[in-house]
């Protein structure tokens, strides 16, 4: 773990009401600098609602949140942030070439278009629009979105949804070299094998806050990682 | 990973402007490149003009006033129903989300936007104006009635985007790509926006004067001739502060 003692990540009793339902109830946790933290919680505990308050998307109605040690959305924090968002996130008609021109083109320092469809292997399907991709290739898009502006942060929204193991592997492996790079990783699944293979620390959450956390050897000293969710979730919408 | 990629952090935003021109290329090449929106942006009003040029004398249209009437309803489709339904589907597809967790800011988008959408009709105006010119329109315009003109299409521009964003920051994709098309048609049939505000019934003329399409399309009109109309301009001006209002409020970055 880092001995950096500044959290990357740092939310403390936030709130959050949409539509009248509360979905961050009292949330509180926090992520370290070039650590991989994950956030377990069945569908429906508000991780992606979570990971819009990080990106200033969402306003906390009550709480506190520091995001690299800024107010989230504030413009010094989202240039050292890489999101990988849940959902598509890209427009229907572009070319994963071309979305990565267009990401490259907000950093000054971005990685060449170029060298991240030849690291992540997109080249048989970077001219195709984005619409035509599969799932699996649409994450591999996504997870290269993120990265290409050299982020100090990484947000990986349930990264490996829709890929085959053999992507979801080569993205572990993405995941682990952030870490070793000094990228700190927040990584939101309801996968336990993931969280167990990847995660420094990890939060598990359910309807809003966090109900236990700890590193993987303490929460599975006498369970298993899955058995530990169970017990502090309840089944997801 | 199959090359070894350094991912030391060396975060940093691109400058303002460059941010800016690269999410007005990447948004006009999208709009250009679709084939739905191109047959809005150039098919449809070049083929009007065509049309009515050629055979429009029989129908008893004006033919100094067409191409001034086309250029309103390409304009109007432009920065109306193609931004409401390419925003609309931007917010579906996640587009909107991933963007505001990049150094792009709220502003730097709306700017990009504008852009692009400026961009796309500023071609529209020169491929009708050329055709229209080589069909053997000689349009009026004086310098000062040009510059009435061009404050026309400004204002309206926001005012059209202004509610063309308000519509696809509320409605589902689906419906705004319903609700963007059934408007554009009322507008270009029954808006005085096309035909002339002396076509319509002596009642309908003043409610359809108050409207931004009437605006627009009475101003481009009677400029192309040399007079210089300043009550539809404040028209558009009262309908860009309130569009641009309503955009404000109403428009939303999620689904």
């Amino acid at each position: 773990m880092p001995t950096d003692p500044a959290p990357a990540l740092d939310l403390r009793g936030v709130e959050v009401e949409l539509g009248g339902r509360r979905v961050l109830d009292g949330l509180t946790f926090t992520a370290a600098p070039g650590a991989v933290t994950a956030l377990l919680g069945p569908n429906g505990a508000g991780k992606t609602t979570t990971i819009r308050v990080l990106t200033g998307l969402v306003a906390a109605q009550a709480g506190s949140v520091s995001v690299l040690g800024h107010a989230p959305g504030h413009p010094d924090a989202l240039a050292q942030l890489g999101l990988m968002p849940q959902s598509t996130g890209a427009w229907s008609g572009i070319t994963p070439r071309g979305l990565l021109r267009h990401l490259g083109g907000l950093y000054a320092n971005p990685h060449p278009a170029e060298t991240l469809v030849e690291a992540f292997a997109l080249g048989p399907f970077a001219d195709t629009p984005y619409r035509r991709l599969s799932g699996g290739q649409q994450q591999a898009v996504n997870l290269a979105g993120a990265l290409i502006g050299r982020p100090r942060f990484a947000l990986l929204d349930e990264p490996t949804a829709g890929m085959d193991p053999h992507a979801r592997r080569r993205t572990w492996q993405v995941i682990r070299d952030l870490a070793d790079a000094g990228v700190g990783v927040l990584l939101t699944t309801h996968a336990m094998d993931e969280a167990s293979a990847l995660a420094d620390h990890v939060w598990i959450m359910d309807a809003g806050r966090i109900t236990i956390d700890g590193t993987v050897p303490a929460l599975t000293a006498e369970a298993s990682l899955e058995d530990v969710f169970l017990r502090h979730t309840r089944a997801g919408a | 990973m199959s090359t070894a990629l350094d991912l030391t952090p060396a975060p940093a935003s691109a400058p303002r402007s460059r941010r800016i021109l690269t999410q007005a290329r990447t948004e006009a090449t999208l709009m250009l490149r679709n084939g739905e929106q191109l047959i809005l942006a150039l098919v449809i009003p070049i083929g009007l003009l065509v049309a009515g040029l050629l055979w429009g004398g029989r129908l008893g249209l004006d033919p100094a006033l067409l191409p001034p009437s086309v250029l309103a309803l390409a304009l109007w489709s432009t920065s109306f129903t193609s931004l409401a339904i390419a925003t609309a589907f931007e917010r579906r597809y996640g587009v909107l989300e991933r963007l505001v967790a990049t150094p792009l800011t709220r502003g730097d988008l709306i700017v990009g936007k504008a852009l692009a959408t400026a961009s796309v009709a500023a071609l529209q105006v020169a491929v009708i104006a050329a055709v229209a010119l080589l069909l053997g329109w000689r349009p009026g315009f004086t310098v000062a009635s040009l510059a009435v003109a061009l404050a026309a299409v400004a204002l309206a521009l926001v005012t059209f985007a202004g509610f063309a964003l308000a519509v696809a920051g509320r409605l589902r994709a689906e419906a705004t790509l319903a609700v963007a098309n059934l408007v554009y048609l009322v507008a270009a049939a029954g808006g005085a926006l096309v035909l002339p505000l002396a076509a319509y019934p002596a009642w309908a003329h003043l409610p359809l004067s108050l409207t931004p399409f009437a605006a627009l399309g009475e101003t481009l009109r009677l400029t192309s001739v040399g007079a210089l109309p300043l009550i539809p301009l404040l028209v558009l001006a009262a309908w860009a502060a309130l569009a641009l209002l309503v955009a404000r409020k109403a428009f939303r970055w999620t689904s």
